[in-house]
Formats: structure tokens, sequence, C-alpha cells
């Protein structure tokens, strides 16, 4: 026997305060503190040029190697100390610090478009398509993707278009799968076929149909990919291959600062730390996402 | 069986094939690669000749079948800065690398199986919570933050082991753990992962109720099956990331493998060390997800019924 449809009951939609308000109410201690520690990293990134006290390329050589402010030789007004050239740390890891985010939010988008369109497009089309970018994808999770990004810097030099479309190439087959595993699921979907009856075109169903629906598991994965893109690209910093010097990034701080260790262990220790702050405070809201879109799957 | 086995190979070869040709024409991309070896001052006829030597003058396309061919006789050029073979620059920093993965890996699994089923036995409690968090915390730490702390308090501040290289086994100390800590993380999540699906099973319940010993159940039927999905991670995720891991940490530690082999001669833009060097690491690792996959098709028989090529 067939039920009566159930009219839905009317709810007001939230209003986005009211969401946020919700959102922060079902996070638990360690959540809370990884939400704002992600909102203080990213406002010290958009506001660096007006927080930090010294431009982050200039240097003095008379000040070089000074230690944070409360150690012996600290000089006033360099909060972090100096590194080797007599730069001032703290305004160089705000600004390591929001290349390192813009770098890293650039290659995850990249990474979304091309892997969301391709999974799309292996979805709907299926056929030969489907298992030659499937193929693809295998491929791309065969290799080590350190391995690519090292080799491809190498050859095409480390401008920032390169930087981005390789963070971009790490990852993309993750949103490919995806999207094709959601595809394929909702195509099989009454309201697909009701869409497909009424007249809709594949591209007016990719658009008002699908997307809608795979929205929240991408959501989640971009946010997963995320931290892995911020890890890579500190990586390639690390070893010479990311943006080169005298341009600062989170990881070429590092790579660079390593060698004044035994002297002047802050000019690492400030960088390293803000790196582990964004890993660490971006996986746990993405853990906590998919968490979240796993109760609505499994309340459906 | 025989026919999954074929189709894994094949799978492997055609991947493998994929990856020498995107390596190949890659390197092609940027132009003259000679000119990033000799540099300034070097008169236009010896450029000439270099160019001839290296063969950079064929036409692209019988480059790469020249390229292809090596793939038979085993020449596969010269280095640019060291002028030998390029199969035997990578092939002697392949032992060094090996003597860091393998302990590596040992500890790893020393660590993260029974951690990984302390989580999953004990997950409602703060033991599995603990290790968690730990588990958490440390996939969150990149592994040269790792390796420049743990140098900066066991070298720098206590003095207690050496920096750099590989001379005595106080050396393997750093490296090992550096290596591993990421390893750790991940397969500690995954284990627990896999026992929680497995402890939820009939088959459990039914060893429990033959009055098995606990440790018994979970051992013999807990983990034999776990055992599977892990042996399938430590294949297709772990194998990926002790690669990456050797790159870093290798360059960290002056240790003379082949991952600080690649970063060296990325470096120093040694393209053909390059290219040789990241088609050997990618086909190990090609083969080991191979041979995983094929370990797990005759571990799981309906694996090898269910799942198309």
């Amino acid at each position: 026997m067939t039920y009566p449809a159930v009219p839905a009951p009317s709810l007001p939609a939230p209003s986005l305060p009211a969401a946020a308000y919700q959102l922060w109410r079902s996070a638990d201690v360690i959540q809370k503190a990884a939400i704002l520690i992600g909102i203080a990293l990213v406002v010290l990134a958009i506001f660096a040029p007006l927080i930090a006290p010294f431009d982050p390329n200039s240097q003095s050589l008379i000040s070089r190697l000074r230690p944070p402010l409360g150690f012996e030789r600290a000089k006033a007004g360099y909060l972090l100390g100096t590194d080797e050239l007599g730069r001032d740390v703290f305004s160089r890891s705000l600004y390591g610090l929001r290349l390192t985010l813009m770098l890293a939010g650039l290659g995850a988008t990249l990474g979304l478009m091309i892997g969301g369109t391709l999974g799309l497009l292996a979805g709907i089309a299926g056929g030969r398509t489907e298992a030659t970018i499937m193929a693809a994808v295998d491929t791309q999770i065969a290799v080590p993707f350190t391995l690519v990004a090292l080799f491809l810097l190498a050859i095409l030099g480390s401008s920032i278009q390169v930087i981005v479309l390789v963070l971009g190439l790490a990852g993309w087959e993750q949103y490919a799968r995806i999207v094709r595993g959601e595809v394929k699921r909702l195509m099989n979907m009454p309201f697909i076929e009701a869409a497909r009856a009424a007249g809709a075109g594949p591209l007016r169903i990719a658009r008002h149909h699908l997307l809608p629906n795979i929205v929240s598991p991408l959501v989640v994965q971009f946010t997963l990919s995320l931290s892995n893109i911020v890890l890579l690209e500190s990586t390639l910093s690390f070893l010479g291959l990311g943006v080169q010097p005298p341009t600062a990034t989170l990881g070429s701080m590092v790579g660079i600062g390593r060698d004044y260790m035994p002297t002047a262990p802050w000019i690492v220790i400030a960088p390293a730390m803000m790196i582990l702050l964004i890993t660490f405070a971006v996986q746990i809201l993405g853990d906590w996402l998919r968490d979240g879109a796993d109760v609505r799957l499994r309340a459906r | 069986m025989l026919s999954y086995a074929l189709r894994t190979l094949t799978r492997m070869a055609l991947t493998f094939f994929a990856i020498v040709t995107i390596v190949f024409f890659a390197t092609r991309l940027s132009g003259d690669a000679i000119d990033y070896v000799v540099g300034e001052g070097i008169t236009s006829e010896d450029r000439a000749l270099l160019i001839e030597y290296y063969d950079l003058d064929k036409p692209l396309f019988s480059q790469y079948l020249a390229f292809l061919h090596a793939f038979t006789d085993g020449q596969f050029g010269l280095s640019f800065i060291e002028r030998r073979p390029v199969s035997e620059i990578v092939v002697e920093r392949l032992w060094p690398s090996a003597q860091l993965l393998l302990p590596a890996m040992a500890l790893t699994l020393l660590v993260s199986i029974p951690l990984g089923i302390a989580a999953a036995i004990w997950r409602k409690s703060w033991v599995g919570s603990a290790v968690m968090a730990v588990a958490f915390l440390g996939y969150a730490v990149p592994n040269f933050v790792l390796a420049i702390v743990m140098m900066l308090v066991f070298s720098y501040w206590l003095n207690w082991l050496p920096v750099v290289g590989n001379g005595t086994a106080l050396h393997f100390i750093m490296p090992t753990v550096a290596m591993a800590g990421v390893l750790i993380a991940a397969l500690t999540r995954f284990t627990r992962n896999a026992m929680l699906d497995v402890l939820g099973q009939d088959f459990m319940r039914t060893a429990r109720a033959k009055g098995l010993p606990e440790a018994r159940v979970i051992v013999k039927h807990g983990l034999r099956n776990a055992g599977i999905t892990i042996l399938s991670v430590i294949g297709l995720q772990v194998a990926g990331l002790a690669a990456a891991g050797s790159v870093v940490i290798e360059s960290i530690f002056a240790w003379p493998g082949i991952g600080d082999l690649l970063v060296s001669s990325a470096l120093r833009r040694d393209y053909p060390v390059l290219q040789f060097g990241v088609l050997t690491v990618a086909l190990a690792v090609i083969v080991i997800n191979a041979a995983v996959d094929l370990a797990y098709a005759w571990a799981d028989p309906r694996l090898r019924h269910t799942v198309k090529a």
C-alpha cells in the first residue's frame, strides 16, 4: 500500500547568526578551541599588513639574531626576535601565514573545481569517459603526490602560478571520486527521473538537481583536504622548492631558520607553531563537519 | 585468482606506463634543460656539443622512444652534474633508504596495531579517547616540524643524539621516530576503525558464546579479520606516506637515501637523476600496492569474485 504524502512542516529558515550559534552550541571544548584558533589565524592573515610592526623583508644588519622580548639582548619592538638578516620574525610569520593560507585556499579551490568537474562528467556521461577519468584517478592515487609536486616544481619553476597549480593537482581525485559516487547514486533517484521527464537537459539537471545535493560532502572534503594542502605547501617551501626568498612562507622560514637553530631557535619556533595550529584547527573542524554530515546521512 | 592477478598486473603496468609518459613529457616542457647546468660563459659551440651529447637535439618523439628503449637495455642516461649513469647514482641510494624505512615500518606496526586495538576495545573509556587524541595530534604535526623539534631538544639542548648523518646506531633514532610519527598516527586510526567494524560482527558473539577466552576472541577472530583491511591500508596509504616521509626526513637529517637524492637533484635541476629517481620510487610504490592487492584477494576470496576490473 502507499502512504499519503505528509506535507513537510514549514519551519522558518534559520538566520545565519542563529545557525552559527547553533553550530557553536553543538561543539565540544576542543572544537570550540579549534574554531577560535581558526578565526584568529584568518583574521591575523587578512590584517597582516595592519598588524605587522615592520616590513617583513626589511633587513637591519645591526639587529641580527636578536631573541624574543623578555630574553637577554632582546631589542624593543621586536616581539618574537629577529632572524639572520635582522628581519622581524613576528612580521614575517604574519606575512608567511597570509601567503600560506592564500596559496592553500587557492590550491584547494582549484582541486575542487578540477575534481568536481571531472567527477560530475564521469557520473553523468558514464561509459568510456567515466572509465578514462577513473583510470586517471587510480593513477593519481597510486603515486605519492609529494614526489610529483617535487618534480613539477623543479621543472616548471616555483612561480606562484605553478605552486597553486601543483597544490590544486594534489587531492583533486578525492573530489572526483566523491562527486562521481554521489552523482551515480542520485541519478537513480525518482526526482532526477522526474526532472528528466519534465524536459530538463543534462546541464540543468547537473546545476539544479545534482549540485545542491552534493554540497555537504564537498564542504567536508574541502576542509579535510585543506590541511593536507597546507602541509604540502609547507613541506615544499621547507625543502626550498616553494615560493622563493626573500618572500616569507611559514615552511620556508622553518627551512631556512633550521641552519640557525643552535643559536637562534626562535626563528623556527614561531612559524612551526603556526603551521601546527593551522593543521590542528583545520583537521578538528574537518572531522567535526564530517561527523555532522554522517549523522544527517544516518538519520535519513 | 589467476585472472584477478592478471588484471592487477595489467593495471600496474598501465599505471607505470602512464607515469613514465607524463614524467618524460613534463621534463621536456621546460625548454633546454642544458642551460640550467652549464650556466653563463659557455661558448655556443660547446653548448651545441652538450645538447648533442645529451640527445636534446633529436625530435621530441624520438627522444621519447629512446627513453622507452632504456627500459630494455638499462641505459637511462648520465647525470648532468656527476657525469655518471643515473641508474648507478639512484641504486646506491636504495639501501640507505631501506635501512631507514624498515625500522620505521617495524616501529609503526609494533606501536599502532596494539594501540588501535586498545582504542577499539576501550573506545568508551579514557583509554580510547587518549589514544585517539594522541593519534589525532600526531596526524596534525608535520613530520618536518617533529624532526626539527626533536633536533632542537635532543641534539642542541640535551646533547644526547647526533644531529645529522647515518654513521652510528644513535644516528638512527631521530630519523626513525620522525618518519614513524605520522605513520603511527595514520595506522592507529585505521586499525581502530577496522577493529570497530569487526567487533560488532555476529561471529565475535558466537566465539564468545562458545566460551573462548576474551584475548583469543580478539586476536584469533577479531584481528585476523581486521588484519585484511589493515593490510590494504598499509599498501595504499602507508606506502605513499612513507615515500613522502623519506623525502622530507632524509633531507633534514642528511641521510644518503633516495629521498635526499630527489630533493637535491630537484634543487640542482639534475633532470636525468630526478626523472629516474621519481620513476624508481613510483615503481616501488606501485609494486607494493599490487602485491598488497594480490595478498588481499588471496586472503579474502569474496573480493576477487565481486570486484570488476
